[in-house]
């Protein structure tokens, strides 16, 4: 599988992540790099071999339905860049 | 020439659970704002999701209550976006091992015609917060007390053809969540939202392109929306344009719809297994603990309607559909002791009026006791069916019960048949020409001339006499005179 400089500049879009000219073309070489590692993985026979969505072969545990948490907003709001009226504020955003 | 609709709906039903989903926050609908978002519902470093069983347990119910295959082993997802209301800016949800597989829901049509809607699957997932567009020094506010409250999507194959088919369907998966009691139902509130897929097609050729609308959380809107959204994508057609796939928003208000996003710019979501939590692996017998604690489904509740109540199938589907309507019925039906009355008024009158103020039967202002307790009054000839419309809107403005309105308003029916007579007589006493003119009338037009005597009547028992007796005593006292 290849990469392209396209590919990069897209995902860096998708996490809102703003690189720059130097950036992109180290960051393309090196996830080329891991890619050429996958590449390699992909020579595995697997054939048969259920896939797993988690490396550690454990089972989650769930917690009973129980409302243990308390009301922390005014911890949690100091640290906020603003607040108003117990909401917290954002650029304005409408699709 | 023709066209052919074809619709598929994702249904959002939020979970009746006390807590979040994988959180310990309360799920109370109307708090303050962030007063229930926890450090894990904040996205804050450090913590870590532990799923809430009864979630689970819930979306469980739903799976065998449709017939579908329940997985042993479920795995959550990350489906990656940004937005302000979504603080992990990644959603944890299922998308290769939902909990719940393939299965179907029944549905009856007003002409009677019954169709089975395949369901493709139903997965958990965590609620997002809610983003106040409200001006706030030219920002938006955010309040993530509902992120993280659990849902169950229910997404159906594309097997409805028009409105009356997607709306029925709509109300089938209501009825099924609220009568399992997994979900309240409460659409003002977003406790189900409908999100539409739309296209349209010649008979028999491939599937047209789609456009998806978002958000819907009434019957009605969903109704007048497919209908806008047909009559576009015709017209778009026929005068030689094309669909382009988009979201769309529909404002049921304006009754308008515009466009969302394209596909073109859309998200690419970017799923992956969450790291953070394990695959749920679940045994038979715990599957089969749960079936044993399924309540009576809608479809047997309709057939028991029809047998114990004696009502149609179109009457029952009224009453048995929703869980609330059902027990409001049986409650008043059982305390009135008279079922197809208990039927009607609930159908008419009560139903009328919950529409009208756009209110669900479960806050009624008038309670199943109550409508019992005037029927009762109707039924031993207390008041009379017009009296009776008195006393159901004193019931509904918050009144008292029946019996205390009927004594604060006197509105006690005269049954007494010497009181009746005794104002036949007086009225017939003055109503000389009237009554020579009911003598010497043919005998086919006789009928309509009581009307004159009758209203007389009424007005002199100050609206009071039983109707009947009227008429019955009228009709004796005039024939005598013939």
């Amino acid at each position: 599988m290849t990469i392209e400089r396209t590919d990069i500049e897209k995902l860096a879009e998708l996490a809102r992540i703003e690189l720059n000219e130097a950036t992109i073309a180290e960051t393309t070489q090196s996830i080329a790099d891991v890619l050429a590692l996958v590449d390699q993985l992909q020579a595995a026979d697997t054939e048969g071999v259920e896939p797993m969505a988690h490396p550690t072969d454990a089972v989650q545990r769930l917690r009973a339905d129980e409302v243990t948490e308390t009301n922390h907003r005014e911890a949690f709001q100091a640290i906020a860049p603003a607040t108003e009226a117990g909401l917290y504020l954002v650029p304005k955003v409408i699709d | 020439m023709e066209w052919e609709t074809v619709i598929g709906l994702e249904v959002h039903a939020q979970l009746a659970t006390k807590s979040k989903i994988f959180s310990g926050s309360s799920t109370a609908f109307g708090s303050e704002p962030n007063t229930q978002a926890s450090a894990l519902d904040l996205a804050m470093p450090g913590t870590l999701p532990v799923p809430n069983e009864q979630a689970y347990r819930y979306a469980i119910m739903f799976g065998l209550a449709i017939d579908a295959d329940i997985a042993k082993t479920s795995v959550f997802e990350r489906k990656n976006y940004f937005y302000p209301d979504l603080p992990k800016a990644y959603q944890t949800t299922q998308l290769e091992k939902p909990i719940v597989g393939a299965g179907h829901v029944e549905i009856e049509l007003a002409d009677g015609t019954k169709k089975s809607i395949r369901i493709h699957h139903a997965h958990l997932e965590e609620d997002a917060g809610k983003s106040l567009h409200e001006d706030f020094h030219g920002m938006s506010g955010i309040d993530l007390n509902r992120a993280g409250t659990p849902l169950v999507e229910i997404v159906s194959e594309p097997d409805i053809r028009n409105a009356e088919e997607a709306v029925a369907f709509a109300k089938k998966l209501h009825s099924i969540v609220t009568s399992l009691g997994i979900c309240d139902g409460e659409m003002s509130q977003g406790s189900m939202r409908f999100d539409v897929n739309i296209s349209v097609r010649r008979p028999g050729e491939e599937f047209g392109t789609r456009t998806e609308t978002k958000n819907l959380n009434s019957f009605r809107f969903m109704e007048d929306c497919i209908a806008l959204e047909v009559e576009r994508q015709i017209d778009l057609i026929e005068d030689g344009g094309k669909v382009v796939q988009e979201t769309r928003l529909y404002n049921g208000d304006t009754k308008q719809a515009r466009s969302m996003r394209s596909k073109e710019e859309a998200n690419d979501y970017r799923y992956f297994p969450c790291p953070d939590l394990l695959p749920v692996v679940l045994d038979n017998d715990y599957i089969e603990s749960i079936r044993q604690t399924l309540p009576e489904l809608p479809d047997a509740r309709h057939d028991r309607f029809m047998e114990q109540y004696g009502l149609s199938s179109y009457d029952a589907n009224i009453l048995s559909g929703d869980a609330n309507m059902a027990q409001f019925f049986e409650t008043a039906a059982k305390a009135s002791g008279d079922t197809k009355l208990t039927a009607n008024w609930i159908m008419g009158e009560l139903s009328a009026r919950l529409n009208a103020e756009d209110q669900s039967i479960k806050h009624s202002p008038v309670n199943a006791e109550q409508l019992a307790g005037m029927i009762t009054r109707l039924v031993d000839g207390t008041i009379s069916s017009k009296m009776a419309k008195q006393v159901f809107e004193a019931m509904w403005n918050g009144d008292g019960n029946a019996d205390e309105i009927i004594e604060a308003k006197g509105l006690k029916q005269v049954s007494d048949s010497g009181a009746i007579e005794a104002m036949v007589d007086e009225v017939i006493a003055n109503s000389d020409k009237q009554v020579d003119n009911y003598r010497n009338a043919d005998e086919s037009k006789r009928p309509k001339m009581l009307g004159y005597f009758v209203g007389q009547i009424m007005k002199a028992s100050k609206g009071q006499a039983n109707p009947q007796q009227v008429n019955e005593i009228l009709l004796k006292k005039l024939n005598d005179l013939i």
